[in-house]
């Protein structure tokens, strides 16, 4: 490098939210005309330092630099005045405007639109860039790959030099791609700086010339992409393996419980979220589920619970216990009708007071979610859900100022033992959990583990959404790897190493993702 | 990660959501704000008009609540309030914007107009009951129309509910001029005194017409009171203790966690719906039967409306909702009467009343800002270092 300042530099950058620190002293630099590639797993604080640059957050202390400038930026406003622009993941767009309207909403300027001057100059940064788009369609005529180039062109008219992608392939085809990353080019060709947040290593080699790596809200090291694989890259995201403390109890005679075969799901969008997915599960084991956030997860743990339309060619299937004689089909049942065949399936959503709880309710009513309709009654029968709560309270030891105070109150912690606590608490078959300790503290953390744990132990087939892969290696018999919603494998978590799970995580197909655990 | 908190330059003052109130503390800020209103009132009323604020609220008291031509009027028309905010209730609990009462009455009350008119050949308890079970049909009709649109299809319930209004007015319309014919206004249904085989047929008091009807029980008042105060209870009851409450609250709550728990949400929603629109629907029958004993569009004047503030107000409690429901007649009674009392001596104009009820609402309903939000003032010694 020469004595010209980089475009950007960021200087000693702490931010904590509470106790959890999201990014701490945080020293790197992006220069100009160049492509960086932000990596690091869920959690290790890429979104929120690029929303310090984007002026959503402030940081508590350090200093970022613009063009050697020490700036402060505490609005989006003074982003925009610095030249730095974001494309979200979730697009901020009118739909029933069109692309030159979209470009010139919310600049400033006379009471009187110009829309003729701002159509040419939309025209004239297409073309200089190479974009294909036309200026008088409407935004709800065109398709996802459209909507990001006007999100990128609308940066670019506000004569943005810094532009920040949010994961930007992830809702492109392969072919989107490859265009996105030629316009990418073409603008670093043009001076400007570019920041790629992504979790897909092979897309990171491709297209960006430096890659600065994240791990757990510290800076670890940029590197030139000439001199990375996605070996290294790894190594350095998911850092070294940390022994935990959790028990792992050896599978005690286990029967296949649930098998899924060629699962898909369409979301509302079109995009298929889960793709041919295959496994099966097994009583007394824990089947970990890996994954970087948004891989089909949720959809899959929904569709085992019924609460997913399912693509055509799936099929769920739920073995005979000895309570049910009979192999029974999943597919196209809804909760209610599951439990009718007397399958106890208990889920723990992510989403805890959205989906898993009643928020505005207190801990008896929220027991009596599943069960209340039980008997023929009218009325509700609020004798047992109140004992059950009393119990869990006790067992669990639920800080809560009185039962009939409502969950949504309580704090994130006490608010899922009540959730946990109900779904154990009915003797489950299986037990499904999605990050059953998000943003617990660890005593919690091990409790829900022990939880977890002695479920297995009664025979229960277990399967554990998590995004710690210390935890998911510790506590799980197998892993099954989720890749954009594709199934990676299926390793065996005794054997397998943090590096390898990562990397099956960020790229489809690779080395051992074959190998059954079983 | 909830405890996400946003640090930047403190401001002078911060609002933030409490996460519990007392009841107490909730009544003692409801009952300043009572308060409030009276002291801003009386102020605003003598400097303007000069009249004493002991006078004034003497007789917005009298005028509400003294004497049973006061008395009876302020009950009768708390009742009809009470009535259509008790229907509301579920639509509300489960966070279903019907902003349609004032439709769904006019629809029972139309069809049991009708009835009344068409069918007055019937004898008189069966006459009653077709239109008490038309008018059911007919309101809960009114209600399932936007529910069903809702489930299928995602409409926005309020404009619709809202547009609903629109269609029955002009049903009512309709079948008023038809009737009317060459007559400047309707008049009484079965009211002409020369028809003796069909006079005061449908009305509840055709039972005991003609003989002693003084004592209290033989009243079409009392009985409209009594049976609307059952309907209160039996939503209470419905809405707390039975399952289809449960469900209500449950779909209210979080449409996701319905789903999870099993809960058909469209059913829930159509089900709550018709039980709504229905309500409103026998309010519009026993309004016909028991008070107006003739429809226009105007017979639900505007209560649809006033009822949502009732309902809010309450929080959807329907034994509270009776409370409200005097409250706001009362003051809609009592400032008519100052504005009797005083128009001719103070020039204290009859649309004074309207800005006194709006004041006292404006207080009431502000104060539920109080309770759901704290004030913080910025201590600036005691800044944090972060």
């Amino acid at each position: 490098m020469s004595d010209i300042p980089a475009a950007i530099e960021f200087k000693n950058i702490t931010k904590t939210f509470g106790s959890i620190t999201a990014n701490s002293d945080i020293s790197f630099e992006i220069r100009r005309g160049e492509i960086l590639s932000l990596l690091g797993e869920n959690g290790s604080g890429k979104t929120t330092l690029m929303n310090m640059l984007s002026g959503i957050y402030y940081p508590d202390s350090g200093k970022i630099y613009i063009n050697g400038n020490s700036v402060s930026i505490k609005s989006p406003k003074d982003a925009y005045k610095l030249g730095i622009g974001m494309i979200h993941q979730h697009f901020k767009l009118i739909d029933v405007f069109t692309v030159t309207e979209n470009v010139v909403l919310g600049l400033p300027g006379k009471i009187g639109l110009d829309l003729k001057t701002a159509r040419d100059r939309v025209t004239e940064i297409c073309k200089k860039y190479g974009f294909e788009l036309n200026p008088d369609q409407k935004v709800y005529d065109m398709n996802v790959s459209q909507k990001q180039t006007l999100e990128i062109v609308k940066l670019l008219y506000r004569k943005a030099d810094i532009l920040i992608l949010d994961e930007p392939t992830a809702v492109l085809t392969p072919q989107e791609t490859e265009n996105l990353f030629k316009v990418i080019r073409n603008m670093r060709d043009d001076g400007k700086s570019i920041i790629i947040i992504t979790h897909k290593l092979h897309e990171v080699l491709a297209v960006s010339d430096r890659v600065a790596i994240l791990r757990k809200g510290e800076y670890i090291a940029t590197v030139n992409t000439g001199e990375a694989t996605e070996l290294s890259l790894t190594e350095m995201m998911v850092g070294k393996k940390v022994i935990l403390n959790i028990d792992r109890p050896e599978p005690l005679n286990p029967v296949k419980r649930i098998e899924v075969q060629g699962l898909s799901v369409v979301n509302a969008e079109g995009i298929k979220t889960l793709d041919d997915i295959s496994f099966e599960l097994y009583g007394g084991e824990i089947l970990g589920i890996a994954g970087i956030s948004g891989c089909g997860q949720k959809e899959l743990l929904e569709a085992i619970a019924g609460l997913q339309k399912t693509g055509p060619g799936s099929s769920i299937k739920f073995h005979p216990t000895d309570d049910i004689k009979d192999v029974k089909s999943l597919i196209g049942k809804t909760p209610k009708e599951i439990r009718n065949y007397g399958i106890a399936l208990s889920f723990v959503p992510e989403d805890r007071l959205g989906m898993g709880l009643v928020g505005s309710m207190g801990m008896p009513e929220n027991m009596m979610l599943k069960t209340y309709n039980e008997d023929n009654s009218i009325f509700l029968n609020l004798k047992n859900p109140v004992k059950s709560a009393e119990e869990i309270k006790n067992t669990l030891e639920v800080a809560t100022p009185s039962l009939n105070t409502p969950v949504r109150t309580l704090s994130g912690g006490n608010i899922q033992k009540v959730l946990v606590g109900r779904e154990i608490s009915s003797v489950p078959a299986v037990l499904m959990t999605a990050y059953a300790v998000r943003g617990l503290d660890i005593n919690t953390s091990y409790m829900i583990y022990d939880l977890i744990n002695e479920q297995k132990k009664r025979g229960v087939a277990v399967i554990f959404v998590g995004e710690d892969l210390d935890v998911l290696l510790a506590i799980s018999d197998r892993i099954l790897v989720l890749c954009g919603g594709k199934s990676n494998g299926i390793v065996d978590a005794r054997t397998t190493t943090k590096e390898k799970v990562g990397l099956m995580m960020t790229t489809l197909n690779n080395v051992g993702g074959s190998q059954d655990g079983k | 990660m909830e405890n996400k908190i946003k640090k930047r330059r403190e401001p002078l003052i911060h609002i933030s959501k409490r996460i519990s109130v007392a009841a107490w503390k909730a009544w003692l800020i409801r009952l300043g704000a009572f308060l409030g209103a009276l002291t801003f009132i009386a102020l605003f009323v003598y400097l303007i008009f000069g009249i004493n604020p002991s006078d004034l609220y003497s007789t917005m008291f009298k005028g509400a609540f003294v004497g049973k031509n006061y008395l009876i009027p302020t009950l009768k028309a708390a009742a009809k309030l009470l009535c259509i905010a008790v229907a509301l209730a579920p639509a509300f609990k489960m966070r279903f914007w019907n902003i349609g009462a004032e439709g769904q009455m006019l629809a029972g009350a139309m069809a049991a107009a009708f009835v009344m008119r068409e069918y007055s050949a019937m004898p008189n308890w069966l006459l009653l009951l077709v239109m008490c079970l038309f008018s059911i049909i007919a309101g809960g009709i009114w209600g399932l129309i936007p529910a069903v649109f809702k489930a299928k299809f995602g409409t926005n319930e309020t404009l619709f509910t809202l547009m609903m209004n629109y269609i029955a007015a002009k049903i009512v319309d309709y079948f008023y001029n038809i009737w009317r014919g060459a007559k400047s206004a309707l008049g009484l249904i079965n009211g002409n005194v020369l028809q003796k085989d069909i006079y005061e047929k449908g009305y509840l008091r055709y039972f005991w017409s003609g003989k002693n009807d003084s004592v209290w029980y033989k009243s079409e008042d009392t009985w409209y009171i009594i049976i609307i105060g059952i309907i209160a209870i039996l939503m209470y009851v419905y809405l707390k203790k039975t399952k289809q409450g449960y469900e209500i609250a449950v779909v209210g709550d979080s449409q996701n966690t319905a789903r999870y728990a099993g809960i058909s949400v469209n059913k829930v929603i159509i089900r709550t719906m018709i039980i709504s629109g229905a309500i409103c629907g026998l309010c519009g029958f026993m309004t016909v039967s028991f008070q107006s004993h003739s429809i226009s569009s105007e017979i639900a004047g505007g209560y649809g409306f006033t009822a949502i503030i009732v309902a809010w107000m309450s929080r959807m409690n329907t034994l509270a909702m009776a409370g409200v429901s005097v409250l706001v007649i009362a003051l809609e009674n009592g400032s008519q009467a100052v504005a009797n009392a005083y128009s001719t001596s103070t020039g204290f104009p009859s649309s004074t009343a309207s800005i006194i009820v709006s004041v006292f609402l404006m207080f009431i309903i502000g104060s539920e800002f109080f309770i759901n939000y704290k004030i913080n003032f910025r201590h600036i010694s005691a800044k944090e270092v972060a």
